[in-house]
């Protein structure tokens, strides 16, 4: 199978295998207008399968997103068909409108323009919190 | 602006701080009549409450303040779409602190986002109620004259039960606490509270669904509600309530100067027969609980610079 390598945008590589539609939908790149690639269960020696997201254009992309979804992902920006840069992920202190508090008891479920914060209370477990009611974050996959 | 959401925004050195003030209150009530002359607390109770706002309020008046009130969210502009930070923000044109009850989690963290005054978390739904464990923390300290080298066994509902889930979060801060968590299996503390409060700070517990198993190792016993409501069928609840009804014979193998403490109110799960037993403390908890909050009203006052 062959994508074509891009010119100027973004590679986000050594996603975990699995993880790619998740950081597709919470990045929001159904959005864009530009070409995307999800690639997924590409063979790694590092890891095994991995996924790969390719944006052919230079797009805002939230870091704290991957960082969430999945830290040990890499993101490559790409000038003139070369790697201009590549960025090692760190897993956010606080997450604001990612992802939504589904305790129906929270105050978020009333007061709609409330920003969704989760914080980071465990590391090791990469455990994030709601900052109103303390419910932990949901993770789909 | 300090505002008091969750027990832990009060570090170990503050709480002795507040718990001075609140026994320097209990020696000297003249002290304090006219300190807060003039100054107004809200009490925003969007759920009802009777103890609470009460114990809010005598506090305040017991220190010279006046008190401005929203007695229930029907009561309010809450009812008519006004959300928690609006009526945060319009509170704090009238009144120099507020204490909110709100039926949402979290809701007193945005008040308290929004206030340009100090915002009291007087109860958010079942999440927090700071000054609730004010009031068991100054009871231990009053009773036992130590925050440390107790055991104290926790009984009844210790799933839902907040003031339990408050009360081990600030008592695992102090050196040499052992817990004994006696509830029956459905209402068992929340494996994530065990180990995120106990072990993580590798704080020593047990578990037993028996209350006079380690009566006799007991410093301090902090009854709670079974509740009806909590249980999936009819059969477990009258098959477990009774095992959590504290009788003067299960208070047998128990220490001379064990604490029985409770949050209130009680429902039948203190025989009314041990509230004449020198070790039963609920009542003095609840006067505890009033002059917790005027030493935090008056720290929060301070720190705001209004007094």
């Amino acid at each position: 199978m062959k994508i074509d390598a891009i010119q100027n945008g973004i590679v986000i590589d050594h996603i975990t295998a699995g993880r790619g539609m998740r950081l597709y939908e919470l990045l929001h790149l159904d959005d864009l207008d530009c070409s995307v690639a999800i690639i997924k269960n590409v063979s790694s020696k590092k890891m095994g399968r991995k996924d790969i997201i390719k944006i052919d254009s230079s797009a805002h992309i939230n870091m704290d997103v991957i960082g969430f979804v999945d830290p040990q992902a890499t993101v490559n920006i790409i000038r003139d068909g070369e790697l201009r840069r590549k960025r090692c992920i760190e897993m956010p202190q606080e997450l604001t409108d990612v992802i939504r508090c589904m305790n129906p008891r929270c105050i978020t479920t009333t007061e709609q323009e409330l920003p969704h914060v989760f914080r980071l209370t465990d590391p090791e477990n990469k455990i994030y919190r709601c900052i109103y009611c303390e419910t932990k974050a949901e993770r789909k996959y | 602006m300090r505002s008091v959401i969750d027990i832990v925004d009060l570090s170990v050195e503050e709480l002795r701080e507040l718990m001075q003030t609140a026994c320097d209150i209990i020696e000297h009530p003249e002290r304090y009549r006219e300190v807060c002359r003039h100054k107004k607390l809200a009490t925003l109770f969007f759920e009802p409450s009777t103890r609470t706002r009460l114990s809010f309020e005598a506090a305040m008046y017991e220190l010279g303040g006046n008190v401005i009130s929203v007695s229930s969210a029907g009561a309010s502009s809450a009812a008519k779409g006004e959300s928690v930070a609006d009526t945060a923000k319009t509170v704090s044109c009238y009144a120099d602190i507020i204490a909110m009850r709100h039926p949402k989690e979290g809701a007193a963290l945005v008040a308290s986002r929004a206030a340009t005054i100090p915002v009291i978390n007087a109860g958010d739904g079942g999440h927090n109620h700071p000054t609730q464990t004010l009031a068991d923390l100054l009871t231990i300290y009053r009773e036992k004259g130590r925050m440390d080298h107790l055991t104290i066994g926790l009984c009844g509902d210790l799933k839902f039960g907040r003031t339990v889930h408050s009360l081990i979060n600030a008592m695992s801060r102090y050196e040499d606490i052992r817990f004994v968590l006696i509830s029956p299996e459905e209402l068992k503390l929340p494996s994530y509270v065990k180990k995120d409060l106990l072990g993580r700070r590798r704080i020593p517990y047990w578990q037993t669904t028996a209350l006079e198993e380690f009566m006799p190792e007991l410093d301090i016993l902090y009854m709670t509600r079974v509740q009806r409501e909590r249980f999936f069928n009819e059969e477990d609840y009258l098959r477990l309530k009774d095992s959590y009804i504290l009788t003067p014979q299960k208070l047998k193998t128990a220490k001379e100067d064990l604490a029985i403490m409770h949050p209130l109110p009680r429902v039948n799960e203190i025989s009314i027969a041990i509230d004449d037993d020198p070790r039963a403390c609920y009542f003095k908890q609840v006067a505890n609980g009033k002059y917790m909050r005027m030493a935090l009203i008056l720290k929060l006052l301070k720190e705001a610079g209004t007094l």
